[in-house]
Formats: structure tokens, C-alpha cells, sequence
């Protein structure tokens, strides 16, 4: 029970990670190599604001961290705006090929990981002074769960069911789905695309910034945290699909409960360190039998 | 499309060929100034270069590999394993490594190079991160050695056959790290040349097919899945070699020889360098090896600088650095023997085609 209860909180947090990252591909086409750059500079923010508020000006803890959370989201989508603006879509406009991107790409995750190292280090960072958002642990017959998972977790579903709420009725989200489907008859029904475009780089990359910062408050931070991030979350989205929400939200859901499961019953047989391999085959055997992922359009 | 056997491209070939040879010279005053260190960086540019030729022919086909350093992991721990635990020869090992790494290759393309595009630069990066947390794990710890990898590998010995040798004992050179140039120098030419003659061969050609339209391809007879099986087993049979080579000069192995880090380098390297020409990898490998080892002295901005370096040529050059040259060259070369092929005519000169 523990098991599944662990898996929810793991897939709600994967779940918003991948929806940015899915964001991103189905507006561009781009594959956003940074996307866990993104997470770990948005674990950073929140750090650096919410240390700042709490030890320096004396701020209750929960404030100063929501107000952290907002910091890492804003900071965030500038970023994002900025690297779609200056970098993508010039690069879009000017290469022979669809795959220049990626090295682009590259080059921001790059860009991102030296400037977190330049400005943060390379320490784990945590809460200030060690201590929780919420103290206590929640426990109800044989489930044991902290108190600020939980609250974690909820404001990911939060997140999540407003995010879909925003992008089926909002204008901006109809906007974007628009453009994810056919950039072309989205452009001649008027859409602003390039705006929209921007908007969606930014906004994909404000989610990845936000589950950092939430992240940040329950395991902490560091700067090696990148890349496995951005794996994972590639892992997500073959899993669901590539592009569409739906894929990204079920995809994130699958692999927080597989992790969940195979963490705790694999050891009982002393295979426990094979849990990413194991996950990783059966990704390959499903992508055999279904390339295109759960939801996902035939060759996205 | 462009004409694969023009004068201009032999020229190229042959240039790129005598220089690679010549670096095979380059080491003489080396090896006499005892200047190991630049030597083992143009050994390690050898060997990144093979390595990256295998991931540049699978951009041929258009898929995108960032797979590529799992296979040059499991060519240097195939190796690693024969040479210290089976006691076999280095050389024996090493054309194991690539085998073995081919074979793995074509077991996990069978399913993933269907996938396209993005899904399959996805899941080949998932490979790299699965192959080396596989050689971090405890179950696989009586072949990797777990975290601690196996080291104290010895120097490749004499390679003899009927009595005659044709490789001397690397510890009978004045430095092993001469032997490892020259052995990767050769790997390297010879990997050039294979990936140069397949590239310009039938099934270079369909492969490019592939990259353009699939369904096209398929439509027309070409056995679609076998060209890009083979294909990807010959990019990691060269991962394979490349990291066996590159383990044995390092003397240990251990699973961060190559991460997911490596493999996205592989693909930048063949970015760099630019997609449509064999050479690029080469130049991509050499350009980027050496500016990452001149900004060390950057300290903690090196990372900084590169990616920012990285980012502008890619603002600026977005087809790879040799789409300057060699699309100019190309022009040039071409409305030269047009004219000429126009006044033996008698024809008018024609406007050269220019690419817009």
C-alpha cells in the first residue's frame, strides 16, 4: 500500500516534469536537452529566495518557499522565452535540417549546467537550517508517509489539472494545441505562431522550474542532477508519447509506479540494482509492439 | 543531388586520407621532443573520431544516435574481461569487443529502429544511462568489477603469426602511448576509408534514401529494416573497437569511461563537423577535443565558454563547419568544369547553379 502511495507521489512530480518536456517537443518539434537543467536551476532559485527570505528577513518557512517556488517559475520562463526567442527559432529558421536543434540543444544544457555550477557550486543543497515544510509523518494502518510528500504531491495534481484545464478552454491553451497540430492552418486562422511559440518554451520550461523547486523541498538539490532528470523524463514521454499531454501525464504516472514497485520488491530477490534495467527492457519491449508510445501520434 | 564521383570529391578523399597518414608521421618528432602529451591527445581524437564515424552513419539514415557510448562501454569492458580475467591476447579481445558490441547492437535495433526522428534519439540515450547503471550494478559486478571497474590492464603484447611479427610488444616501444597512437591513427584510416567506400557504395546511397523518405524507399524494393540493421551494426562494431582501444590506453576500465555525456559528445561531434560529408565527425572530433583542452585553463568558465562557443557556431553555421567550405569548394569546382565543358561545347556559358 505504501508501495502504491509512494508511486503517486513519484509520478505526480514525473508527470509535471514531462508535461513541460512534451510542451516543448509538440510545439517545436525541438527534443529540449536542457529540460533537466531547467529542473535543477528551478530547485536553485527556490534555494537561493527561500534562504534568503527565511535567515535573512525572517520570513515562516512555508512563505518564503512559495514565494521561492514563484521566483523559480518566473526565472524560469524568462529563461525559456529568451532561449526560444534568441536561440531556437533562428537556428529553426536557418538549418537544412530538422536534427541541428538537438546540438543547440545540447549547447543550452550545456550553457545552463555552467552557469548553475558558476553561480551555485557544487553542493547539495537543502531546506535552510535542515528543517521541513510540514513536520510529522501521516500514518494510517500500515502507510507511512511525510507530511510534506503529501503536500507535494498535491500541489502537483494542482498543477497538473490546471494545466490541463488551461489548455483545453484558455484562449493561450487552444492557441497552443492549435499549433501543436498543424502549425501552417494555425497560422492562417490568424494565431500569432511565433508569440504562441515562445510562450510555449516558456511555459514548459516554468513546469520543469516549478517541480525543481518543489523537489528542492523534500530531497534537496545538487547540480549532478541534470541529466538523469532529463533522461527520466525522455523515458516519460516514449512511454506515453511524444507531444501529446495526455501521454506525458500517464507516461509519468507509469514510470513514478514502476520505480515505486520495483524499488521495494525487486531487493527481496537481490536484483535491486537492476530496477532501471528492468524498466528500461520492458520500455524496448513495449516500444516494439508500440512505437508510437501510449497516445501518441504514428511517428509523432 | 550531388554527384558522389567527381574529381573534386577524390581529391578530397585522398587529401583527408594523406592527412590522416600523415599524422602517422607527425609523431616522429614527437616521440623525439618526448611530447606524449600532445601525442595521447591526437590519439584520443583517433579514437573519438571511429567511434563518432559509427554514429555519423547512422545520421546517414536519419536516425539520430546518442547510443553510441554504451556500445564503446561494452566493447572496453568485453575487452577488459578477456584480457585481465581469460588472460587472452589484446588482439584476440579487440576484434571480440566489436563483434560482441555488434551483436548487442543488432539485438536492441531489432526493436527501437523503427522508432523515428526524436523516439529514437530518446531511447538511445536511455541506453547509454541503462548500460552504464548495468555495469555499476552489483549482479554484473563478477565481469565489471562494479564501481570499481577492472584496471591494471596490461599493454598490448606482440602480435605474431608463423613466426612473424607484425606488431611489436608495446612495452618493447619507447613509450606504450606510442604504440596506442599509431595503432589508433590506422583504426581511424581504416574506419575513414570503410565508412567512405560504404557511404559512396549502393547501400550508402539507399541509406540516404531512408533519410529522406522511408516509405518511398520501401515502396521501391529497398528491405528497409535489414539496410538499417546493417547499418547499425556496423556503427557499433566501430563504438565497440573505439572504446576497446580507448580502455587499453587508459589501462582501466570502469563505468564512467563513457556516460551520457560521451554519447551526446559523439553527435556533437558529427554536428560539428557537419551531416553531409564522411570527413565531418574527423573535423567535428579534432575541433571540439581541442578547443575543450585549450579552455581548461578557463577553470571554472571552461564549461561556460564552450557552451557558449558551441551555441554561436550553431546560430551562425548551423549545417557544421564544413558546410562553408565544402558547398562553396563544391560551387566553385562545378561552374569551373561546367565552363570548361561549355567552351569545349562551344555551348554559351552557362549561369552557374548556385545553391541560394
Amino acid at each position: 500500500m505504501e508501495i502504491v502511495v509512494n508511486g503517486v507521489y513519484l509520478g505526480a512530480q514525473y508527470a509535471l516534469i514531462a508535461l513541460g518536456l512534451t510542451l516543448i517537443f509538440g510545439l517545436m518539434n525541438v527534443l529540449n536537452f536542457a529540460h533537466g537543467q531547467m529542473f535543477v536551476l528551478g530547485g536553485f532559485v527556490t534555494y537561493g529566495v527561500t534562504e534568503r527570505l527565511f535567515s535573512g528577513l525572517h520570513f515562516p518557512l512555508a512563505i518564503a518557499f512559495f514565494l521561492g517556488v514563484i521566483a523559480a517559475a518566473l526565472v524560469l520562463m524568462v529563461v525559456g522565452g529568451l532561449f526560444e526567442r534568441l536561440f531556437f527559432r533562428t537556428v529553426i529558421n536557418r538549418s537544412a535540417r530538422d536534427e541541428s536543434t538537438m546540438l543547440l540543444a545540447a549547447g543550452t544544457a550545456f550553457l545552463l549546467d555552467s552557469v548553475i555550477l558558476i553561480l551555485f557550486g557544487q553542493q547539495q543543497k537543502g531546506m535552510p537550517d535542515g528543517q521541513k515544510l510540514i513536520d510529522g509523518v501521516f500514518s494510517w494502518g500500515s502507510v507511512l508517509i511525510a507530511y510534506d510528500r503529501i503536500l507535494v504531491a498535491g500541489i502537483s495534481f494542482i498543477m497538473i489539472v490546471g494545466f490541463i484545464l488551461y489548455m483545453q478552454w484558455s484562449r493561450t491553451g487552444r492557441a497552443m494545441r492549435a499549433l501543436a497540430q498543424d502549425k501552417m492552418a494555425a497560422r492562417l486562422m490568424g494565431v500569432n505562431v511565433d508569440f504562441y511559440t515562445m510562450l510555449g518554451f516558456a511555459f514548459g520550461a516554468a513546469l520543469a522550474g516549478i517541480v525543481g523547486g518543489l523537489l528542492f523541498s523534500v530531497t534537496g538539490i545538487n547540480s549532478g542532477l541534470g541529466d538523469p532528470t532529463s533522461i527520466k523524463a525522455f523515458t516519460m514521454v516514449m512511454l506515453g508519447g511524444a507531444g501529446v499531454v495526455s501521454g506525458a501525464i500517464m507516461g509519468g504516472f507509469i514510470l513514478g509506479m514502476l520505480e515505486s514497485v520495483l524499488l521495494s520488491l525487486l531487493p527481496l530477490i537481490g536484483l535491486g540494482d537492476l530496477t532501471h534495467f528492468i524498466i528500461f527492457a520492458s520500455l524496448m519491449v513495449f516500444l516494439a509492439i508500440r512505437p508510437q508510445g501510449l497516445m501518441g501520434k504514428p511517428w509523432g | 543531388m550531388k554527384k558522389f564521383f567527381t574529381l573534386r570529391n577524390t581529391r578530397v578523399v585522398g587529401f583527408f586520407a594523406l592527412a590522416i597518414l600523415l599524422l602517422g608521421i607527425v609523431p616522429g618528432p614527437l616521440i623525439l621532443a618526448k611530447n606524449w602529451y600532445l601525442m595521447g591527445n591526437f590519439t584520443n581524437v583517433a579514437l573519438l573520431s571511429l567511434i563518432s564515424l559509427g554514429v555519423w552513419l547512422t545520421f546517414s539514415m536519419g536516425r539520430i544516435n546518442i547510443g553510441q557510448g554504451a556500445f564503446a562501454l561494452i566493447g572496453g569492458y568485453a575487452s577488459a574481461y578477456c584480457v585481465s580475467k581469460l588472460g587472452w591476447s589484446f588482439w584476440v579481445s579487440l576484434p571480440l569487443a566489436g563483434i560482441l558490441a555488434s551483436a548487442i547492437g543488432v539485438i536492441i535495433g531489432l526493436p527501437i529502429l523503427r522508432l523515428r526522428g526524436v523516439y529514437f534519439a530518446m531511447v538511445s540515450l536511455t541506453l547509454t544511462q541503462v548500460t552504464t547503471l548495468l555495469a555499476l550494478s552489483d549482479t554484473m559486478a563478477p565481469i565489471t568489477g562494479s564501481s570499481q571497474g577492472i584496471s591494471n590492464l596490461p599493454s598490448p603484447p606482440a602480435l605474431t603469426i608463423f613466426g612473424m611479427t607484425l606488431i611489436p610488444s608495446f612495452d618493447s616501444l619507447p613509450d606504450t602511448k606510442v604504440g596506442f597512437y599509431y595503432l589508433s591513427v590506422f583504426l581511424l584510416l581504416a574506419g575513414f576509408l570503410l565508412m567512405y567506400r560504404l557511404a559512396h557504395s549502393r547501400q550508402g546511397i539507399l541509406a540516404r534514401s531512408l533519410q529522406q523518405n522511408e516509405e518511398l524507399a520501401s515502396s521501391i524494393g529497398v528491405n528497409v529494416a535489414r539496410l538499417r540493421l546493417i547499418s547499425f551494426a556496423i556503427s557499433s562494431f566501430l563504438g565497440g573497437i573505439g572504446g576497446a582501444v580507448f580502455i587499453a590506453n587508459l589501462q582501466s576500465i570502469s563505468p564512467s569511461a563513457f556516460v551520457v555525456k560521451d554519447s551526446v559528445d559523439f553527435m556533437l561531434y558529427c554536428f560539428v563537423g557537419g551531416l553531409s560529408n564522411v570527413v565531418g565527425p574527423i573535423v567535428g572530433a579534432t575541433v571540439l577535443y581541442f578547443a575543450w583542452d585549450w579552455l581548461s585553463v578557463m577553470g571554472n568558465y571552461q564549461l561556460f565558454i564552450y557552451a557558449s562557443a558551441m551555441i554561436s557556431m550553431m546560430l551562425f553555421l548551423p549545417n557544421g563547419l564544413l558546410s562553408i567550405k565544402i558547398d562553396g569548394l563544391l560551387d566553385f569546382f562545378n561552374s569551373k568544369k561546367q565552363a570548361i565543358a561549355d567552351k569545349k561545347n562551344g555551348a554559351k556559358a552557362k549561369p552557374s547553379k548556385r545553391r541560394k
